[in-house]
Formats: structure tokens, sequence, C-alpha cells
């Protein structure tokens, strides 16, 4: 067997391949690093201008106007917690780091998803993709990052945007499909638009399942901030991965916490923002 | 003038080549699938549809009625065949024009209401004129206009989820009226409802009809409602139609033992009316004296008699007894007069009926809409005809010209031989009633004839009717 077939060099391809990639694209390579750098530094900066007191109430509300009460509470004792560690600014870079791996997900994810479960082809050629994105281990594409966007933020964005848009396209393809068919073949009959279809009807109905797809993409990029770490992300997984290096059990613990906070209070708000939108008795 | 026609039109669903040469080869649907693989889902359906009419398309489940319906607008494409729409072939349409003939001409009901659910009653039905572009005052005028029609004003604000299932219905029903399209396609509306609301809704369909004079075609499994609402049917078997007729032919005249196995526990009650079973109403015009009346009356050997005035009205009815003390005091019929006497609409069903027969004590009357007497009911013939007796069947026919006649004073001659020529001779009483509305039929007055023929029937009938009547 071995002598009938030498090992593939696909090691190697993939080194040329990143090697053409950083000589021949380095111009979009760079530019791509400047525009993520001023979004996350941009959204560090206006989230620190705002007092740490202004921000909890203001999450609170928010929390109680789209949940509930319990959660409005949590948000309130929960960033009362973080600010009283002392992990408040390395949260706001957290953050700002997963809420921009997140709108990049969003904004490339659903109208991928969209175009996909029009098309059987896309559909096709999509799906082996987002098994590789999402079971590939992260640390390996963090290396080629490197070599693309260099030390810091911006290859952490871009680890977290790969890991984390699967669900979102994967759920907005679920939603789109699981429109009842008579629905779709009323709209036919009255003589829709393949744009009024989607826009009226598809989307519309697909919503809490594109929402749920969304609350997963933002889970799995906060699950991404320790990783993003270790290429030199700021933020909260930073504070982790030093507790980690330096054997520091309690510190370690205390970044934990401070991420499972955040976790809970994206994950409650982003799961109810869906609910909030439905009516009485649609079931 | 002809809304549809379908010719030829069918569909294979699978490799269709070969399907096709072996369907033309008269093939069957199984013969097809074990052969090819493929599945036929409608074989070669021809058919029309009239303009104002309710044309049902009845089968069972997987007979290909559904699939039918979905190919007249094109939500299932023909693999080969005609679809006409006011003379237009929409099989050969392109998307902008079938989107314009979707949008315009054809509106569709759903068997699951296929309402959305994120919209309210009032934007459900505002959709199809939404989607065309219409401004937002005119449609909400013209949806609010549909809901009132189906009897949902008052709702408009609330999302179907929170619906029953017949209101959810009436939503459907307005999304399509609202459109104003000429054309309604029904698919099994009606089948997802209980039996009391379906009643209701078909009932409301029929008086929704009368007003707007649609072209309907209704898709159903259910034969009662093919009967109760269809003006002809479609019946389907393995893709193929079948039998197309009215009600009254099919039941009648079903043209293969499987049309004969799907009727035969068909409720007759439901089917007939007043107007097939009744007989000839012996009557004395309000003119005439006592005298006249009890002669009548002695000649025919009943007890009681129908009174009417020149036109036919009616106008009561008097007992024997009553006539002979009127006679003795010489008092005029006016004055001895009962004018509460039982009356029933010629369309009206046997089943709705029974009530009144049993309950009355003279015959109950059927008159037209004039109150213009046509006929009366006797209790022996309604019972002989639910019983599918030869008698009895026989009478519908010649009641059928008898109402005809009766309706239109005097008919043209040549109606009567035509509608002689549809009856089916079941026995020789009939094949000679036949014979004589024939030979009478170059008598200039019509009327009478049809009476005499309608006397004879009656004359051989039973002698339950008489009995009854005295």
């Amino acid at each position: 067997m071995e002598n009938w077939l030498p090992k593939l060099p696909i090691a190697d391809w993939v080194d040329v391949f990143v090697t053409w990639l950083t000589t021949n694209l380095d111009a979009a390579f760079s530019g791509i690093t400047s525009v993520l750098e001023a979004v996350v530094e941009g959204m560090v900066a206006g989230f620190g201008y705002i007092p740490s007191y202004v921000f909890m109430i203001l999450l609170t509300l928010i929390a109680w106007k789209i949940a509930n009460k319990t959660i409005a509470l949590f948000t309130l004792i929960g960033l009362f917690l973080i600010s009283n560690l002392g992990y408040w600014d390395p949260m706001l870079e957290t953050l700002a780091l997963v809420l921009t791996a997140v709108i990049i997900s969003i904004l490339l994810g659903i109208p991928l998803g969209i175009w996909a479960s029009q098309k059987q082809s896309v559909r096709q050629v999509i799906t082996p993709i987002l098994d590789f994105m999402q079971t590939m281990p992260a640390f390996v594409y963090l290396i080629p990052a490197i070599f693309f966007f260099n030390i810091g933020v911006v290859p952490g964005v871009v680890a977290s945007v790969i890991f984390s848009m699967p669900p979102t396209i994967r759920l907005t393809i679920l939603g789109i499909q699981q429109v009842p068919e008579d629905i779709i073949e009323a709209t036919e009959a009255f003589g829709s638009t393949t744009s009024q279809r989607l826009l009226k009807v598809q989307l519309p109905l697909a919503m809490p399942t594109i929402m749920a797809g969304i609350n997963q993409s933002i889970m799995l990029a906060l699950s991404m901030v320790v990783i993003a770490s270790m290429v030199g992300a700021p933020g909260l997984g930073a504070d982790v991965y030093r507790a980690v290096t330096q054997i520091q059990i309690g510190k370690g613990f205390e970044a934990g916490l401070a991420i499972v906070v955040i976790a809970i209070i994206l994950d409650r708000l982003t799961q109810n923002i869906g609910k909030s939108k439905k009516h009485g008795g649609t079931a | 003038m002809k809304k549809i026609e379908v010719r030829n039109v069918t569909k294979v669903f699978g490799k269709s080549k070969k399907a096709i040469q072996l369907l033309r080869d008269g093939e069957s649907k199984q013969t097809i699938l074990k052969k090819t693989g493929a599945t036929v889902g409608v074989n070669q359906a021809n058919f029309s549809v009239e303009a104002g009419e309710i044309f049902v398309i009845m089968g069972l489940s997987g007979s290909g009625k559904s699939t039918l319906v979905r190919m007249l607008n094109r939500l299932i494409d023909p693999t080969i065949g005609e679809v006409l729409i006011d003379g237009q072939d929409i099989v050969k349409m392109n998307k902008e024009q079938l989107r314009e003939v979707r949008r315009k001409k054809i509106s569709m009901v759903f068997q699951k209401f296929a309402l959305l659910p994120h919209r309210t009653v009032l934007e459900n039905t505002e959709y199809g004129l939404e989607i065309q572009g219409v401004p937002k005052d005119t449609r909400t005028q013209k949806a609010m206009d549909a809901l009132n029609l189906v009897g949902l004003e008052g709702y408009e604000n609330q999302y179907p989820g929170q619906l029953s299932g017949g209101m959810q219905q009436r939503v459907g029903l307005a999304r399509a009226l609202a459109n104003d399209a000429d054309i309604l396609l029904m698919d099994e509306a009606f089948s997802a409802l209980d039996p009391l609301i379906r009643k209701d809704m078909q009932d409301e369909l029929l008086e929704l009809q009368a007003k707007m004079k649609k072209t309907i075609v209704f898709i159903t499994h259910d034969l009662d409602e093919a009967l109760r609402i269809g003006d002809r049917i479609a019946l389907m078997k393995d893709g193929s139609i079948v039998q197309i007729g009215t009600a009254e032919e099919i039941l009648m005249n079903p043209s293969n033992d499987y049309v004969e196995r799907f009727v035969e526990d068909v409720d007759l009650s439901k089917v007939l009316t007043a107007g097939h079973v009744m007989k000839r109403a012996e009557s004395v015009s309000i003119e005439k004296g006592p005298r006249v009346a009890l002669k009548n009356m002695k000649e025919l050997g009943i007890s009681s008699i129908y009174v009417v005035d020149k036109k036919k009205t009616l106008l009561g009815a008097i007992t024997a007894a009553d006539a002979k003390y009127a006679l003795e005091r010489g008092e005029k019929l006016a004055g001895i007069l009962q004018q509460d006497v039982p009356t029933v609409l010629p369309d009206t069903l046997l089943t709705d009926l029974f009530e009144k027969v049993s309950t009355a004590t003279i015959p109950v009357s059927v008159v037209d809409e004039n109150r213009r007497l046509l006929g009366i009911l006797v209790r022996g013939a309604v019972i002989g005809a639910l019983a599918g007796n030869n008698i009895d069947l026989n009478t519908i026919t010649d009641v059928k010209t008898e109402v005809a006649a009766g309706k239109l004073e005097r008919t043209n001659q040549g109606d009567v031989p035509a509608v002689s020529a549809q009856a089916k001779p079941f026995n020789g009483d009939n094949f000679s009633s036949t014979l004589d509305q024939r030979s009478k039929g170059s008598l200039p007055d019509n009327t009478i004839k049809l009476n005499f023929s309608g006397r004879m029937n009656e004359i051989n009938d039973t002698p339950n009717s008489d009995r009854e009547v005295n």
C-alpha cells in the first residue's frame, strides 16, 4: 500500500497556497485588517465612553423590554459582579470582538442561507464547506490567520467568524425550507414574484429559526474568545489564557465567570428577540 | 360561454416520454408504473367549465384531482395538453403572463387554509392586491368588502391562529374573493372542517355564488358535498375522468361499475328535491263555485283540493266537507278557503321536508317563488323515490318536464321530446307515458299535454296515493 501510493503532499500544497495568498493578496488582507481593527477599536472606544453604571442600567432596561424581569435582574447583578471583579474593560473588548464577528456572520450568512435555500446546487456546494468550517479544529486556521492578518484582534475576529457563521447559514436555510408547502403554493397562486414570496412570506415565517441560528452564532463566537486570545486578541479570553499559563486557578475562575455571565445575558436577549415579535396563537 | 377548457391534459411524474406513449395506447396507470417507473397523475383529461358554473371534480385520494386542479393555474405544469382560460392557453405562457393570469383571473382556496400566520386577517385578505401594487386605501377597502361578504367583519385585526377552522377558511375565501378574479379554484376547501361547519360553509358558498356568479372549480372527495354544490360533477379514478354530468345523471345513470359503486350508498334524500318527487296538483279556480270544486274532488276521489287564481297562484285549500257546507248555504269558495296551507319550494331537498310532509293533514303543495302552484307531495311517492323505486324514478323525468312547463307556462314544442328522449325507459308504464308525450307533441298548448301525462302517471301510481289523499 505504502509503496503503491506515496504520501500525498497535502501539507506542502497548503503551505504553497497560503504563501501564494500572502504574497499576492497582501493589499486585500491589510485592507481587511485595518477595517476590522477600526471597527473593533471603535466599538471598544464607544462602549468605554459610556460610564459603566449607565451601561449597566441601559442593558438592564433592554433586557427588561425584550425579555422579562428575572433576566433584567440577572443582567444587573451579573454586570455589577464583572465590574466589581475588575473585568469591566476586558469585558467590553470581548463584547466588541464577539459583536463584530457576529455582525459579519449575519451579513454574510443570511444572504448565503437565502441563496442556498432557493437553489439546490448552491446548497450542495455550501453544506460540505460548512461541515469543514465547524469541525476543523479552530487552532488550525488560526495559524494562517496570523500570516494574513498579523497578531492581534483581527485574526481573532476572522477565526470567530469562520467558526460561528455555519449555524446562521444552516438555520436560515432550514427556516426558509420549513415554511409549509401550501403557504408557498398560496403565495404562488396569487401571483407573487420570487422576491415578494421571499420578503413577504418566507423570511418573516423563517425569522424565529433564523434568530435561533444567530443565537447559536453568538454562543460559538463567545466560545472562541479564549482561543482568539492565543493570537493576541485582548479581552476576557486573554485573562483566562494568562491565568492558565501561570496556573492562577482563582483568577482563571473569575475571568471564566465573567465570560459565563456575558454568555448568559447575550443568549437570553437573543432568544427573546425572536419571541417578542410572535403573537397570540400562531401554533 | 366556456371559461375554462381543458384539452387532453396529462401529468406524468418521472420519465414521461415513454409513459405518454403507453397512455395513448390505452395502458393502465399500474402497467405504466411497472414498465417505466413513472407515475401517472392525470391521464388525458378533457372538460370545459362554463362561466358561472360550479364544476366539481370528485375522486378518492390519489385519483389525481388535486393535481388536475393545480394544472388549471399551473402550480403544476402539465406534461402535455392545453389549459385554456378565456380562450388563452396558459401552458404556453411565460412567467410574466402566467403571473398576470394568476393575479387577475384565477384565485385559489386551499384545504389547509394556507393563511400567513404572521399577518392579520385583513393583511391576509389584502395579500393578493398588495403584491399587485394596489394602493393601500383601495386594497383595504376591497379586503374589508370581501371580509364582510364572508361574515368576518370585526375580526380583521385578529391573527389566523386565533380563529377556528371554519373562520380561517372564511379568511381563505375572502382572500380569494378580494382579488375579484372570475375563476375560483377550491381544493378540498371544506374537507378539513367538521361536518356541521362544512355544511354551513357549503350553504354560504352557494349563497355567495348566487350573488357573485363566479366560475368555481371545486375539488372534493366527499360525494355528498359534490352532489350538494355541484352544477356538474366530474368523477375521477386513477387519474382519468370516468364520468361528467349533473348530480342526477351520475346518480341515476352511472356510466360504469366504478361510478355505480361510488354512488350506491348515496342518501337520496339529500339529492332529490321536492320538484323531483312532486305530483301534478289538482286545483280549482277561485272563480268557480263550490259545486265545481265538489265535482272535481268526487271525480278524482280526493277529500280536499287546492284553490288557485287565474295565474295559478296558490290561494289556499278547501275540504270536501266545507265545500258541501258552502254549497248548501250558497257561499263562494273564498268564504271557506283555508289559507294556512303547507308549502315548499321545488328545490327543497327531501331530507328537509320529511317533517312537513309527515305532519300535514293535506298533501304539501310545491310552489315557486311567486307562489304559483307547481305540484303536490304525496307521501307514497316521496317514500317510493327514496327507495329507488322504478316507478318513482320515472316520475323524476316526467315531473321535471312538468316543472319546466309550470315555470315557463308554455314550453316550446321541441323541448318536450328532447327531455323525454333523455328518460330511461325503466318500465312499460313510463314508456307509454313518454310515447304519450310525443304523440301529443304537436298540440299547441304543451301545458295541457304535460298535465295530461302527469295525470296519467298519478293514475298509474299505486293506490297508496289515493288512499292518502282521501
